[in-house]
C-alpha cells in the first residue's frame, strides 16, 4: 500500500504543475523512479487510474524512467552499480561505500495541453 | 493551448520533507528529542521502546507515538506505563509520514515532555524514505533476520543514527556473524553506532540508555 500515498503527492506536484502553467488537461507525466524507492509501476498506474479520475490528470500516461542503485567508494571514489547481496568496490573490494543513485524519484517533465 | 512539455523537476516527496522540517522545529523550541524506531516486524521495536521507557522514566517526561497498520496492542503495552501514548493506525499504509507525525505532536503537552520515541510501521523499505522530523532514527535489526539485511536494505541502514542488534540471547542458534556486523555498517554508513543488545535480558542496553541520554543533554 505504499504506492497509494505516493500517487497522491505526485498527484498534487502534477496538478500544481499544470495550474500555474494554465493547462487544461495533463495528457502524460514524466516520472523518475530510482530502483530503492521499491516504487512499482503497475502500483502507481492502479493508483494514479483511480485517484486522478475527477481531475485536469484522468488519463494522462505515465512513462517511466529507472535509475539503478549506484555506489560511490569511499576511497577509490569510483562509481559503480549495486550488485545483488553484495556491494564491495570493484577495484579495492572495500565496503566503505555511500548511496549515490537510486532514491530518485520526482516528476520531469509533463505533456500538457 | 496546443500540447506542450513543461519542466517540472520537483520531488514527489519534498511537501513530507517540509512538514518534517516544521515538526523538528517544534520539537526543537519545546527543547524535546524525537527519537525514530525502525525495524522489520517483530525485531523487537516495542520491547525495545518498554525497557527504555522502565530505565528513564525517572529522570525524563517520555511520550510515546505508536504506529501501526491496524490495532493498538503496542499502544495499550506501553500506555500501562503510564505516560501519554498517541496511537496512529495507518490503515494498511506501510509506513509513517510528517503529516501524520505533526497531529500526534498537536495532541501531547509538548511543554511536558523531554523525550518522544516514535514506533514506526514494522518495514525495512520505505519507512526510511519518509523524513518525520525525529533528530535520530534508531534501526533495530534482529539476530533470526539474519546479517545480510544491511545488502538487502541499504538505504535503511545508510540513514540510521543507531543500529541496535537485538536479540543476541539466541545468537547461538543462528549464523549471525556478530563480529564482521559492525564493519559492514561501518562501510555504509560511518557515522552510525552499532549496540548488540538484548532487550529481554538487559544485555548491552546500558550502551544505548548512555546514547540517549548523551544526545538528550
Amino acid at each position: 500500500m505504499h504506492e497509494q500515498s505516493i500517487v497522491q503527492s505526485l498527484l498534487s506536484v502534477a496538478l500544481d504543475n499544470a495550474a500555474k502553467a494554465e493547462a487544461r488537461k495533463i495528457l502524460s507525466i514524466h516520472l523518475v523512479v530510482g530502483d530503492y524507492t521499491g516504487v512499482e509501476e503497475d502500483a502507481v498506474n492502479f493508483f494514479f487510474g483511480f485517484l486522478s479520475k475527477d481531475t485536469i490528470a484522468a488519463g494522462a500516461r505515465i512513462q517511466y524512467t529507472h535509475v539503478p542503485g549506484q555506489l560511490r567508494c569511499r576511497d577509490c571514489d569510483i562509481l559503480f552499480p549495486m550488485q545483488k547481496r553484495d556491494y564491495r568496490c570493484p577495484k579495492c573490494k572495500g565496503r566503505r561505500v555511500e548511496i549515490v543513485g537510486g532514491r530518485e524519484l520526482y516528476i520531469e517533465d509533463m505533456k500538457i495541453e | 493551448m496546443s500540447p506542450k512539455i513543461i519542466t517540472v523537476k520537483e520531488n514527489i516527496l519534498a511537501s513530507n520533507e517540509e512538514k518534517a522540517g516544521i515538526n523538528r522545529n517544534l520539537l526543537d523550541r519545546h527543547n524535546i528529542l524525537m527519537i525514530n524506531v525502525l525495524s522489520s516486524a517483530g525485531a523487537g521495536k516495542t520491547s525495545l521502546i518498554l525497557q527504555s521507557i522502565r530505565r528513564l522514566k525517572a529522570r525524563y517526561r517520555i511520550a510515546v507515538i505508536e504506529g501501526n497498520v491496524a490495532s493498538c496492542i503496542d499502544a495499550d503495552r506501553i500506555s500501562r506505563e503510564n505516560l501519554p501514548v498517541i496511537q496512529i493506525n495507518t490503515g494498511g499504509g506501510c509506513h509513517l509520514d510528517a503529516p501524520m507525525i505533526k497531529k500526534a505532536l498537536n495532541a501531547l503537552d509538548l511543554d511536558a515532555i523531554d523525550l518522544i520515541f516514535i514506533e514506526n510501521v514494522g518495514n525495512l523499505v520505505c519507512t526510511a524514505d519518509f523524513d518525520l522530523g525525529a533528530h535520530k532514527n534508531a534501526v533495530i535489526l534482529s539476530v533470526p533476520e539474519g546479517d545480510d539485511k544491511p545488502y538487502k536494505y541499504p538505504v535503511m541502514f545508510s540513514e540510521a543514527d543507531v543500529v541496535l542488534i537485538n536479540k543476541t540471547d539466541v545468537l547461538p542458534y543462528f549464523d549471525f556473524k556478530l563480529d564482521d556486523f559492525p564493519r559492514i555498517i561501518e562501510g555504509l554508513n560511518p557515522s552510525a553506532k552499532v549496540f548488540p543488545v538484548s532487550a529481554k535480558t538487559g544485555e548491552g542496553m546500558d550502551s544505548w540508555f548512555s546514547w540517549i541520554e548523551e544526545t538528550l543533554t
